[in-house]
């Protein structure tokens, strides 16, 4: 049973490292306009090359 | 540019719209965007302006952040109005208060799965030291996380107690405090009991989810509606001898002076010191006609004036104007209609008193016939089971994806009762001006072009409705309109200007000597000829008629109530085949026809637009108002409609309806599973992992049966 010494941490950390990824992911406003975004995938306006200002 | 008159400067000055230079970032409402077409038409025409450095629209709220440090917000408006689209200055501090669930469902949601984890090996046979140390482990997962994501439930339940009230969130909180706080005594003391760690986690996880869908539903469409009302700030201008100074229609006072230019809507009540004009009456009392007025003549806070400057002695202001008696009256009808419960409260009042009733029986009981921490299990086992985790999900999926479903098309859903109440009405009343009709008239029958050629030349120097719907029609046939000379806008009269040395006339029957004939009407005359005749009737919404139809083949009564003349509607009831149209309606007549149905049992539906019918919509069971209605109107609605049409109206109480039979599904199904459930849990056959599957499935069922179309 000794490989769960090494097995809990490591799915803690995992756990973990999803949580703060969903936080920051939060905080950086990923999740506030999910309607917004999907129109934003079939806008073709910069389809032939980047757009120039980012 | 510096204003050339000295009165401009203060206006300027004055005006509250202009924030102080330097404000970064603007926050844009825009109610009619719906699509990513008008992303980017919208993003287009801020990113092209000079100055705007970046702009974003969110569509799910429906507005724009720009970044512009050197432009107000007035230029920005005013460029997406070329583009076609509407928008106001949002309040930058909007902060809903929902958004800090996300993070606590997150945490519940990590911690739920890492402790079942844990607690699924358990489960499986884990025993001994593995097994203490694996309750450890979730315990110092279990408690923190509990703390964090459980606090909303905390302190509501908190706060009912301690106004002696029982509501849903006292057992919830108990639950999940006992749970918590037993499962850690004895992970920490090392006994053998039962872990509820993972129970108690995916309790706050599954009812702050259901939290959140109850939230989001109505948040968008709330903060629509209040975006809305920001469309129109009340100012007025106010004359200190020869200054003018825009002021807070708020801060009025008896004896103000106040000038209102053609187009401007009353602030406070008044008498017309000086000008002519023609009011628009129609929020007030539902009439199309403009009447004339002049110098003597009353004028109501909401009329607006039409074709003359005129200036105005205030004679009541703020809480006494006719229109504040009426948002008065709206306030009452409003707090009898809040005492509505809905059907979640109605079973949370019969629950929460049953599920602590069988705990405290359950822990008794077992302590006769075991010991206290046996005892304490089985309570603890009871709690859980029976806590509405279905139940708290139940209600809120449904309204979620019922409102959400009406706000993709255009109906906001503003009241968290609004479905329910739609859903047991059986009569829908309508006011004619502005709901059935778009309130702008329509010239009827065909035309000399060349009659409509000078009419239409002799229109264009007026904003009378008439004179307007005039131009309308020229321009729609490709009639050009005749250059007209010397236009001048005789307020009360009509309009008229110099053609060909002959003075041509448009306006009323008297003025140019003529028999005045029935319904809407104006006369003109090339100062040759004998005076033409311009009739005029309302425009029905396009699908009104379709509408009023799909009412009646679905059941319901349908009515008219207008202020209109008792003519017009009836006119309007033989077209749309409503045979209860009355006319000539004051607000107070509305209201008591509406009173008067109710008491008789009619469950009544009243859409309306006009601050004539605020008072009838606060009264009625259930209201709609169109996004064109006045603000106090939209207020006072369940449900505001933002499209053109009416097609809302059936739409909204067939979803009404399916809704409310969907919440009632749930509400026995989460009871059906409570049935099967809690006697196995009193007689402590109860384990975590029953609780869990227990749990798990009827959440999902009351979910699934919530999305089923």
């Amino acid at each position: 049973m000794s490989v769960l010494v090494v097995l809990i941490p490591v799915s803690l950390t995992l756990g973990l490292g999803g949580l703060v990824a969903f936080w920051l992911l939060l905080k950086n406003g990923q999740f506030s306009d999910p309607e917004g975004d999907a129109s934003r995938g079939i806008d073709d306006a910069w389809d032939d090359r980047p757009r120039p200002d980012r | 540019m510096t204003a050339a008159c000295p009165s401009c400067a203060g206006v300027q000055q004055d005006a509250p719209t202009a924030p102080p230079e330097g404000v970064a970032d603007h926050l844009l409402y825009l109610p009619d965007i719906h699509c990513p077409a008008c992303l980017q038409s919208v993003e287009r025409a801020l990113t092209t302006l000079p100055g705007v450095l970046d702009a974003r629209v969110n569509l799910t709220r429906k507005t724009a952040r720009v970044h512009a440090p050197a432009l107000a917000d007035s230029a920005l408006i005013e460029a997406l109005a070329k583009a076609g689209h509407r928008a106001a200055s949002a309040d930058g501090a909007e902060r809903p208060d929902d958004e800090d669930l996300v993070p606590r469902i997150g945490v519940a949601g990590f911690a739920m799965m890492n402790v079942m984890l844990l607690s699924v090996a358990v489960w499986s046979g884990a025993a001994g030291a593995t097994e203490s140390l694996f309750h450890l482990i979730s315990a110092m997962i279990a408690v923190p996380a509990v703390i964090f994501s459980g606090r909303p439930f905390f302190v509501s339940a908190f706060r009912a107690l301690s106004s002696g009230r029982l509501s849903m969130d006292v057992p919830i909180a108990l639950a999940i405090l006992l749970a918590t706080g037993a499962s850690a005594a004895a992970a920490v003391l090392g006994t053998d009991q039962h872990g509820w760690f993972d129970a108690a986690l995916a309790l706050t996880f599954f009812l702050l989810v259901g939290r959140y869908l109850d939230q989001t539903a109505r948040r968008a469409a709330r903060s629509a509606a209040t975006h809305l009302a920001a469309l129109e700030v009340e100012q007025a201008v106010r004359l200190n001898g020869q200054d003018e100074e825009i002021v807070k229609a708020s801060d009025l006072v008896i004896g103000d002076l106040i000038l209102l230019r053609p187009g401007d809507r009353a602030p406070a009540d008044g008498q017309i010191v000086e000008g002519l004009t023609d009011l628009d009456r129609s929020a007030l009392t539902g009439e199309t006609t403009p009447a004339s007025a002049a110098p003597g003549d009353a004028v109501s806070a909401g009329e607006v004036t039409l074709s003359g400057q005129i200036t105005l002695k205030v004679t009541a202001a703020g809480a006494d104007t006719s229109l504040a008696r009426i948002a008065a009256a709206i306030d009452l009808a409003e707090n009898q209609r809040t005492r509505y419960a809905s059907l979640a409260d109605r079973a949370a009042r019969a629950y929460a008193p049953v599920v602590h009733v069988l705990s405290a029986a359950a822990f008794l009981g077992w302590w006769a016939i075991a010991d206290a921490v046996r005892a304490l299990d089985v309570a603890i086992a009871v709690l859980v089971i029976t806590c509405p985790c279905a139940l708290g999900l139940a209600v809120p999926a449904v309204s979620a994806i019922s409102t959400g479903r009406l706000f993709k098309n255009g109906l906001l859903v503003k009241s968290n009762t609004a479905l329910e109440r739609l859903a047991d009405i059986d009569t829908v009343v309508f006011d004619k001006t502005g709901t059935l009709t778009t309130g702008e008239p329509r010239l009827e029958g065909t035309f000399d072009p060349d009659a409509l050629a000078l009419a239409a030349g002799l229109a264009r120097g007026s904003r009378h409705p008439l004179s307007r719907a005039i131009v309308k029609t020229a321009e729609e046939n490709g009639i050009a309109p005749i250059t007209v000379e010397h236009l001048t806008e005789r307020p009360g009269q009509g309009v008229e200007g110099r053609l060909g040395g002959q003075t041509v006339k448009l306006g009323k029957a008297d003025w140019l000597g003529c028999e005045p004939g029935a319904g809407a009407e104006v006369w003109l005359s090339d100062g040759r000829s004998a005076p033409l005749r311009f009739g005029f009737q309302e425009t029905l919404k396009a699908d009104a008629e379709a509408t009023v139809q799909t009412l009646r083949t679905a059941g319901y009564d349908v009515a008219m109530l207008s202020g209109d003349t008792p003519g017009a509607a009836a006119r309007m009831g033989r077209t749309l085949g409503i045979e209860v149209a009355l006319g000539g309606l004051t607000p107070a007549d509305k209201l008591d026809w509406i009173e008067a149905k109710t008491s008789q049992g009619a469950r009544i539906l009243m859409v309306g637009d006009g601050l004539n019918d605020t008072a009838a919509l606060a009264a009625a069971h259930a209201s709609m108002a169109p996004g064109t209605a006045l603000d106090a109107s939209r207020n006072a609605a369940d449900v505001v409609i933002l499209g053109q049409g009416l097609s809302g109206v059936p739409e909204t109480l067939a979803n009404a309806r399916l809704a409310t039979r969907r919440m009632r599904q749930n509400i026995w199904l989460a009871g059906l599973y409570n049935v099967v459930s809690v006697p196995v849990a009193l007689l402590g056959f109860a384990t975590p992992l029953l609780a869990a599957i227990a749990m798990s499935t009827s959440s999902l069922t009351v979910t699934a049966n919530a999305f089923r179309k």
